[in-house]
């Protein structure tokens, strides 16, 4: 196999990786509530913006370490905001819900644009993150290596927490049947509120990552949340596998396609891919059971 | 909310004023006005086929920039070749180094074929996508995600292609259509004239549409899919159907724009616009063809006042009128005229 | 109806002949139309600063032939029909002398049609592609022989024989790069490589990978705006920086350079018609001014330039004519000879574009370019590269 081939297997992975910390919320409130919120791509943004402040305050080494955690809470918070006050009170129309939160990602757009200027900020990287390693005569960034480790992580304590945490149990109880938890006593709405918080923050830990190799500018997230509006498509509803499942075979035909296409090119066969796939597996990747039929 | 309704003496003399007006506008505005309202026309012819999936069909597309830009990209298509000393290609194709004039290029030099291909081509693209989508069920909120995309990759990949379709500057540099002279006196008014008939003819053909059995089952499918399977019908033809009168209606609209702006371009097809468009229905009220006429007039006359005087203010308010009519107003302002349930 | 119809059967004298020629009062009216929204509205609202500037300068010395100069600044949305419909706004409804303005092609291909409808000017400051020649538009902005075949000519000068071309997608990096390709096969040298990102693009891993592959002596970057940061970005985390692997780019100014930290692009080269750096008192002056408006730390661009001395060159242009009639005013203004601008003396060739010298910079740490060559003598313009497209000729 050549260079270029593993050079794309390998930048397919760091891709599907961004990919999937820009989805994982949307597919989990997706799965909770049925509402996409189209400004989770500002929250990537946000996630930037506050990881470029964190580096103002504390250069150097420990800065990018300092600006996950403050991502995080910053968008959570944001996410938070706009759950309570907007989507809440939508959570029975899902359409009116995309529309009202794509108003929300252009007040957003054009709130950061006045406060940080149109034109992108840098974020710059420490010295361990801007190097790279050489193995099998592939250049392996040592910025893409972090994201790649980073979204292994933040995988892990998702499953982790879904799995053997009381919350988990709770969120998987209404991603089953909202009514049947709802009526044995859980609060939905506290379930919802949180995951969604999650979700948001996890997008605010991807805009970090985006911000270590490109500018983070006001519409950073526009170019990152279509392919992720298709992977929750393709992935099944609200499941964390199937979402993980297919921002990995997205990420890589996406790379791989670059092989042959120009990237433009590339954007319109990863659409048809997903629609055929849909003619084989319209239930996604993953399909979680419900007895529900009008979803 | 305020009732008009005591006002019914006016009602039925009001859409008859209304046309009057209309037909008469070309007589009082100047030419520059009288284009630009032609162009929000043109618009308006869109949104009735987004009231006909969205607002009855409860199919939300953010994809209908594609369709617009099908049916203007046909007629650019023609003038384009209309317009070309015999032998010659468009420059465009010149400054990008193509030698031959691609062979689907070709036919729009036929008046008829164009005529045809503007009607034909988004309707059928709308039906091939909207089946591929919706027989295997997949629809609401996944539908509107898949347009989205199919909005971005359509003008990512006219950019890309430059060498035949002009690239991100789009087409333009229009001289005639038909064999008349878009400069020459009186075919701005005839234009505008074709408009109206056309958004005419498409509001009468939908209210009609919306009312027989076929307007009853669309809204019996988007308010319970399931139970109208139950009931024996299968609703996907009916979707596939809508969505391609959508498609047409849009295809149409934007043939009509391109000759009133003089340009098509990608920048009139992607995310951004393809959204707008829905803005403008919201707005005026999706339930209503009156009201989707009426947004896509208001939103465009608006935006051309606030926009050059206060660019960064026209963001924010767009994005936050569109909160609250989606939020508070979903009826949009078609509700707030009629009071109740249309 | 009636007046429409007549105006339009008597086009020239119309637009030019009762409203134009003879503004009412003390004052002329003319257009100024940039992107004040949208994905472009960054770099334009800096050129309209600048001709902003011009106009305010003109009017505080006595304005033009006597007369203020009133402008109306119009937003062209950072899309083609939009720019259309303002020119036509400003041209028709509000009877302007004279329209600034324009940065993409998209934008001024679009406005073309309305300005050669109407009989009106339209003054356009950006670098383009060429192949147009309209008598309608004067083009300050470099053509292709005064930009990126000048820096094509420096890169084989220092040695560099293989090339990639990486560029965003859109028309100018196309048609650059297929002249360019031209000269370089012609020369005898290698393109190893071309690819484009959409525009606003920032996932440069494929392009990065068949970069590395490649192995150019030197790349050739016409990639716009925010791409620019997210390609050296990767570039460096790639291991290929501008030391070991130059990159030439033709659309990095002072505003780009200053916004991407200039750490990241240190080294690098560009070519541009005017850098701030350029000595001369003039320009001194022009940055003086600018910076006193609009802020002191305020990059000053190749475009911002173009487009203020675009304001100067009308107003010589008219008092040369004694007219404000757009038709007179082109003519007179291909006539001007050599008018003082802060990049120098300059004037107009008689297919209506500048006649300027080229620079090659190299970015240093502060944002700045240090100019380390220069094209010797003015390059007279030329809208058709006789290589690339042969036969074809500007005709006025």
């Amino acid at each position: 196999m050549d260079a270029l081939f593993l050079n794309q297997l390998f930048n397919g992975a760091s891709l599907a990786s961004l990919y999937l910390l820009a989805a994982l919320g949307l597919a989990l409130s997706f799965g909770l509530m049925r509402v996409i919120n189209m400004a989770h791509g500002e929250m990537l943004m946000l996630g930037g913006y506050l990881a470029w402040m964190t580096l103002l305050v504390v250069p150097g080494a420990m800065g990018i370490i300092l600006a996950i955690p403050v991502a995080f809470i910053g968008a959570a918070a944001m996410g938070g905001f706009i759950q309570s006050t907007l989507i809440r009170h939508l959570s029975a129309r899902p359409l009116d819900t995309l529309l009202a939160t794509w108003g929300v990602s252009l007040i957003l757009q054009q709130g950061a644009r006045d406060l940080f200027g149109a034109i992108g900020v840098e974020v710059r990287a420490p010295e361990w993150l801007t190097g790279s390693f050489v193995a099998f005569g592939v250049t392996l960034p040592s910025a893409r290596l972090f994201i790649i480790a980073i979204a292994a992580l933040v995988l892990g304590a998702l499953a982790l927490l879904l799995l053997k945490t009381r919350i988990g149990l709770l969120v998987r109880a209404v991603n089953q049947d909202r009514m049947m938890a709802s009526a044995s006593g859980i609060d939905v709405k506290r379930v919802d509120f949180t995951i969604f918080c999650l979700g948001s923050g996890v997008a605010g830990l991807a805009g970090v990552m985006l911000a270590l190799l490109g500018p983070v500018t006001p519409n950073v997230g526009q170019s990152y949340i279509i392919p992720a509006f298709l992977v929750v498509v393709m992935g099944g509803l609200g499941s964390i596998v199937g979402t993980t499942a297919s921002a990995i075979i997205l990420g890589l035909f996406a790379a791989l396609a670059q092989i042959f296409v120009d990237v433009s090119v590339a954007q319109m066969l990863l659409l048809m891919f997903v629609i055929l796939f849909i003619q084989v597996r319209p239930q996604g990747v993953v399909a979680v059971k419900t007895r529900q039929l009008d979803a | 909310m305020p009732d008009l309704s005591r006002f019914s003496p006016l009602k039925p003399v009001l859409p008859w004023l209304l046309l009057a007006l209309g037909i008469a506008a070309p007589f009082a505005l100047s030419s520059y006005d009288l284009n630009l309202l032609a162009r929000f026309m043109a618009m308006g012819i869109l949104a009735l086929g987004l009231v006909l999936i969205w607002g009855h069909g409860g199919i939300l597309s953010l994809g209908q920039g594609v369709f617009f830009g099908l049916g203007g990209y046909a007629i650019a298509l023609h003038m384009k070749l209309a317009d070309l000393p015999a032998g010659e290609l468009p420059d465009f194709m010149v400054w990008s180094g193509r030698e031959s004039l691609p062979f689907w290029w070709a036919p729009f030099s036929s008046p008829a074929f164009t005529l045809a291909a503007i009607v034909i081509v988004p309707t059928l693209a709308g039906a091939l996508f909207a089946w591929a989508v919706f027989h295997r069920r997949v629809g609401g909120t996944y539908f509107a995600l898949i347009t989205q995309a199919l909005s971005l990759a359509f003008a990512t990949l006219i950019i890309s292609r430059q060498d035949v379709t002009g690239g991100f500057n789009g087409l333009t540099d229009f001289y005639s259509i038909f064999g008349v002279g878009l400069a020459s006196p009186g075919t701005g008014s005839m234009l505008y004239w074709i408009t109206l008939t056309l958004l005419c003819g498409a509001f009468v053909a939908l209210r009609w549409l919306l009312a027989s059995r076929f307007g009853i089952l669309l809204r019996a499918a988007r308010d319970g899919e399931n139970r109208v399977r139950f009931l024996g019908y299968n609703p996907t033809p009916f979707k596939v159907a809508a969505f391609a009168i959508a498609a047409m209606l849009a295809g149409i609209g934007g043939a009509l724009f391109t000759l009133h702006a003089g340009v098509v371009s990608p920048a009139l097809i992607g995310v951004v616009p393809s959204i707008e468009m829905v803005v403008w229905v919201a707005i005026g009220g999706r339930y209503s063809l009156a009201g989707a006429i009426v947004g896509a007039l208001l939103v465009n006359l608006a935006r051309d006042a606030v926009s050059s005087a206060f660019p960064e203010l026209w963001l924010y308010l767009m994005g936050a009128l569109f909160i609250f009519v989606v939020t508070l107003l979903p009826r949009g302002l078609a509700g707030m005229v009629k009071g109740k349930a249309a | 109806m009636l007046a429409t119809s007549a105006c339009a059967l008597a086009l020239a004298s119309c637009s030019g002949g009762d409203k134009a020629s003879a503004p009412a009062g003390d004052s002329v009216s003319v257009g100024v139309l940039q992107s004040l929204t949208g994905t472009m509205a960054i770099s334009e609202i800096t050129v309209k600063n600048a001709e902003m500037l011009a106009i305010e300068e003109i009017n505080a010395t006595g304005g033009v032939l006597g007369k203020q100069i009133n402008a109306l600044v119009e937003d062209g949305a950072s899309d083609p029909s939009t720019f259309a419909q303002k020119a036509s706004k400003l041209i028709e409804s509000d009877k302007v002398a004279t329209v600034f303005g324009g940065w993409t092609s998209a934008s001024r291909k679009a406005m073309l049609p309305v300005f050669e409808r109407t009989g009106n000017l339209l003054w356009y400051p950006v670098q383009f592609e060429g192949n147009e020649c309209s008598p309608n538009i004067i083009y300050s902005g470099a053509q292709p022989n005064q930009q990126a075949l000048p820096a094509l000519e420096w890169a084989v000068k220092q040695g560099y024989k293989s090339f990639f071309l990486v560029g965003s997608d859109y028309v100018y990096p196309r048609t650059a790069n297929l002249i360019l390709k031209k000269h370089i096969e012609k020369g005898g040298m290698q393109v190893l490589g071309e690819a484009y990102v959409p525009l606003g693009g920032t996932d440069f891993s494929g392009v990065i990978a068949k970069i590395a592959q490649a192995k150019p002596a030197i790349i050739i970057n016409t990639l716009n705006g925010d791409s620019n940061v997210a390609f050296f970005k990767q570039m460096q985390a790639a291991g290929i920086s501008p030391k070991t692997m130059p990159v030439m780019s033709f659309s990095i100014g002072e505003q780009e350079a200053q916004a991407m930290g200039a750490g990241l692009v240190e080294g690098s080269y560009a070519a541009w018609n005017y850098f701030q750096s350029l000595t001369g008192d003039a320009n001194a002056k022009f940055i003086a001014a600018y910076k006193a408006k609009f802020g002191k730390d305020a990059a000053i661009t190749d475009p911002m330039v173009h487009g203020y001395l675009d304001v100067y060159a009308w107003k010589a242009a008219v008092e040369k004519a004694k007219s404000f009639q757009p038709d007179a005013v082109r003519k007179a203004a291909a006539s001007l000879g050599g008018f003082a601008t802060p990049m120098g003396t300059v004037s107009f060739a008689a297919n209506q574009s500048l006649i300027q010298k080229a620079y090659i910079g190299k970015l240093k740490a502060d944002g700045q370019f240090e100019i380390i060559a220069d094209s010797g003598q003015d390059i007279v313009p030329e809208p058709y590269d006789q290589l690339a497209f042969p036969g074809k000729t500007c005709k006025l």
